[in-house]
């Protein structure tokens, strides 16, 4: 058999349905093999990033990894984007790259790429294979590291040689009956001691937070987690990627937390006594200035990851194991705690820092989202690109399903939430996908329209066009004396003249009075993809806002009346 | 080294956690696969710490390597190295041993350059140090000797008193005492 259809071989064995990507020389005899398969559905790109964050937006969507097959050369160099969005998230991608034969590596071949060694720090794990018999191996042990652990993304790079049978031989081995892999050690069960020691520091407090991450909906472990904060009677706080995890509805959530979380939610984990990260990794979004986050708080660090151990924040207990099996555990050892007073005064902050935005001029997004979260009965699967229209959209679509937020987090990746929702699509077709998009990051990756498009998939695309990159300029006018430069998306074109060239539905949305008209009309399409051009208010800013490296005590929650200092924070 | 402690001035505020730094000697058993040394070295590089010395060699259990590295750096930050390294999948383990429950050693060829009145000083130094002459010309004489690199770095000193024209050391190599794990 050539190593091209083992390859395909082992997609089918591990239940893959689509393979996203762009082909090209060094990966046609896998192109060839494709034509054979009857499980597995290609999708054609327009550009291999979007493929990765198809892929990418796929797995978040599912729970299943997302696979990537693209060519050597610049087809694999521009998957680096999707490789690091995934990454810095944690989302569980297998990408296949074709490349030049192996007597030529090293020679610069035509459309010869180094991508095994261009993609390391962006991979949990890469293979370039020399052997067609590596391949069965090989690819087992890719789909067991992309799925097992902390998720991640692995790189498999297949010469021509290797996949074509000639002149190297064909692949004649079989799969193995298990993955042998003595450095890659899995979770080991929680420590007891650990769980006793975190349950006596649970009940000992009386201003307790839950703070649950991406890795509490990565393993699973949204219904625990309803059910540990039932029990304990713990507010709940959930990251951007925690969306989800929780329902932001329920009166227990303070809804998202950091740098554009909510008041209400900075001000509980600013007071509390104990903080209990669940599949969270304290980021440099939600702690602001590190030194003066909860000083003096307890805090508890569960995570599949033994790296993030002590990485930004020294915890009192860490317990290594994976979100949903520790908190099935720990559940056990504890009751409920005495939080009358505190869930009182949380209720008090939610009353006087209400999320609020102002309903004069121009369309704003805060209500294109408000109304969105309303009429789609927060059902929607949502997707986003990065910047201003993210952060509100986080605030104003509230979550309650387990994988119903796809964003990205980690890398801030612009030109995600199109592509994502193409892959969300995929996975879900029974259920409603909204891009979200921003006027900047929809540029970067819009030829993906024609595979929307192509594929008839009712997604409901919003470009908020507000002409601005609206995040870099909310800087500039906080913190730059508003100097603006390189900020000004003049010449953005009509959306949906554009939408309708790729053979998509485009609607206009101008006024705050058309929200619901419009959404409605949009929401009620089902013949393929849906764009609104949503022409926003251009100088708003988000807030609530801690500037970066400021402590939470010093977030901003209207729009501030003098010059701030430059924040001192990254980025 | 990126933290260095004697940058701060009375005026700037230091930027980074004063702590001072520490030499930290880390024992690897790792997959001998293409590419292992490359990861290995990324968990410094990314930080742009440097690696002082590295070492790799085969180990004795088949299709693995070994490897000892030596990094100076704030213990948090070395600490965190260590977890991230034992996390790259190539990685079987990586252990500090900076302690005293390890031994090290370093071997190294000194090449210096003497005339034939000082060679006796030199030879004699070189038998203090057990070392021993691998090499001698009309115009040199190459030394080797081997212990832990404190031993070496006190060689090279005394030999800089005369004309050392080249040094080239192994780099530290440690081994666990008593039936500990390296």
């Amino acid at each position: 058999m050539r190593g091209a259809d083992k390859v395909i071989e082992a997609l089918e064995r591990q239940g893959v349905e689509y393979v996203f990507g762009h082909p090209g020389g060094a990966a046609m005899p896998i192109f060839d093999a494709l034509v054979d398969s009857k499980k597995l559905k290609f999708v054609l790109t327009r550009h291999e990033q979007g493929a990765t964050h198809m892929a990418d937006g796929y797995a978040r969507a599912t729970g299943k990894p997302g696979v990537v097959l693209v060519t050597s050369g610049p087809g694999a160099t521009n998957t680096i984007t999707g490789l690091l969005t995934a990454q810095m998230d944690s989302s569980p991608l297998i990408v296949l790259t074709g490349q030049t034969i192996t007597s030529m590596l090293g020679k610069d071949a035509f459309q010869e790429a180094d991508i095994f060694g261009i993609s390391m720090p962006v991979v949990k794990h890469s293979y370039l294979v020399r052997d067609p018999n590596d391949i069965p191996r090989v690819m087992m042990e890719a789909f067991h590291i992309a799925t097992t652990g902390r998720l991640g993304p692995v790189l498999v790079d297949l010469p021509k040689d290797v996949t074509q049978g000639h002149p190297l031989p064909e692949c004649t081995t079989d799969f193995p009956e298990k993955v042998y892999l003595p450095g890659y050690h899995l979770h080991p069960k929680p420590d007891p001691q650990c769980l006793e020691e975190a349950a006596k520091l649970l009940m000992a407090s009386r201003r307790p937070v839950l703070y649950l991450g991406g890795g509490c909906i990565a393993a699973g472990g949204h219904q625990v987690a309803h059910a540990f904060a039932e029990k304990t009677r713990m507010p709940v706080t959930n990251t951007l990627l925690g969306k989800g995890s929780f329902p932001e509805q329920h009166d227990l959530s303070v809804g998202m937390l950091g740098m554009h979380g909510t008041a209400y939610a900075n001000r509980t984990v600013e007071h509390c006594d104990l903080i209990m990260s669940v599949g969270g990794r304290w980021d440099d979004r939600i702690t602001g200035k590190l030194s003066e986050f909860c000083p003096n708080a307890k805090k508890i660090h569960i995570d599949i990851d033994p790296a993030e151990h002590g990485k930004i924040v020294m915890p009192d207990v860490f317990i290594e194991g994976d979100a949903r099996q520790v908190m099935e555990e720990l559940i056990n050892l504890v009751g409920p705690i005495d939080t009358e007073e505190w869930l009182a005064q949380i209720d008090a902050w939610k009353k006087k820092y209400p999320l609020k935005y102002g309903k004069k001029g121009g369309l704003k997004m805060q209500a294109v989202f408000d109304r969105l979260y309303e009429l789609t009965n927060g059902d929607a699967v949502v997707t986003t690109d990065v910047g201003q229209h993210q952060m509100w959209a986080a605030q104003f679509y509230k979550t309650k399903h387990h994988r119903q937020w796809l964003s990205s987090g980690g890398a801030g990746t612009m030109g995600f939430g199109f592509p994502a929702a193409i892959g969300a699509q995929f996975g879900r077709p029974d259920n409603l996908v909204v891009a979200i998009a921003g006027d900047g990051g929809f540029q970067m990756t819009l030829c993906e329209l024609s595979t929307a498009v192509l594929n008839k998939l009712p997604i409901k695309i919003l470009v908020m066009d507000n002409k601005y990159l609206g995040m870099v300029r909310q800087w500039q006018n906080l913190f730059f004396d508003n100097r603006l430069s390189g900020v000004d998306l003049e010449g953005n074109p009509d959306f949906v003249k554009l939408a309708e060239a790729y053979g998509a539905k485009g609607l206009r949305l101008r006024r705050n009075a058309d929200i619901d008209k419009i959404l409605t009309q949009a929401l009620e399409y089902n013949d393929g993809p849906c764009l609104i051009h949503a022409e926003c208010e251009k100088e708003d800013n988000v807030f609530p806002m801690i500037p970066a490296n400021a402590p939470l005590s010093e977030m901003i929650i209207e729009p501030p009346k003098h010059k701030l200092a430059a924040p001192t924070g990254s980025t | 080294m990126q933290n260095g402690s004697s940058t701060s001035t009375a005026t700037a505020a230091p930027i980074v956690d004063q702590q001072t730094d520490q030499q930290v000697t880390i024992g690897l058993l790792v997959n001998d696969r293409p590419g292992v040394l490359v990861r290995i070295s990324q968990v410094f590089a990314r930080r742009a710490y440097n690696i002082e010395s590295l070492v790799v060699s085969q180990a004795h259990i088949p299709n693995s390597s070994r490897m000892t590295i030596t990094c100076s750096g704030p213990v948090d930050v070395l600490n965190q190295i260590i977890l991230q390294l034992n996390k790259l999948v190539d990685v079987i383990h990586a252990y500090d041993h900076s302690d005293d429950q390890a031994i090290t050693r370093e071997m190294g060829l000194f090449k210096v350059a003497c005339s034939v009145e000082e060679r006796t000083e030199v030879l004699q130094l070189t038998e203090v140090f057990r070392g021993k002459a691998v090499d001698i010309s009309e115009e040199t004489i190459t030394l080797e000797a081997t212990g832990d690199s404190e031993k070496l770095d006190a060689l090279e000193k005394l030999l800089n008193k005369f004309d050392l024209r080249e040094m080239v050391r192994t780099g530290k190599v440690v081994m666990a005492r008593g039936s500990l794990t390296t």
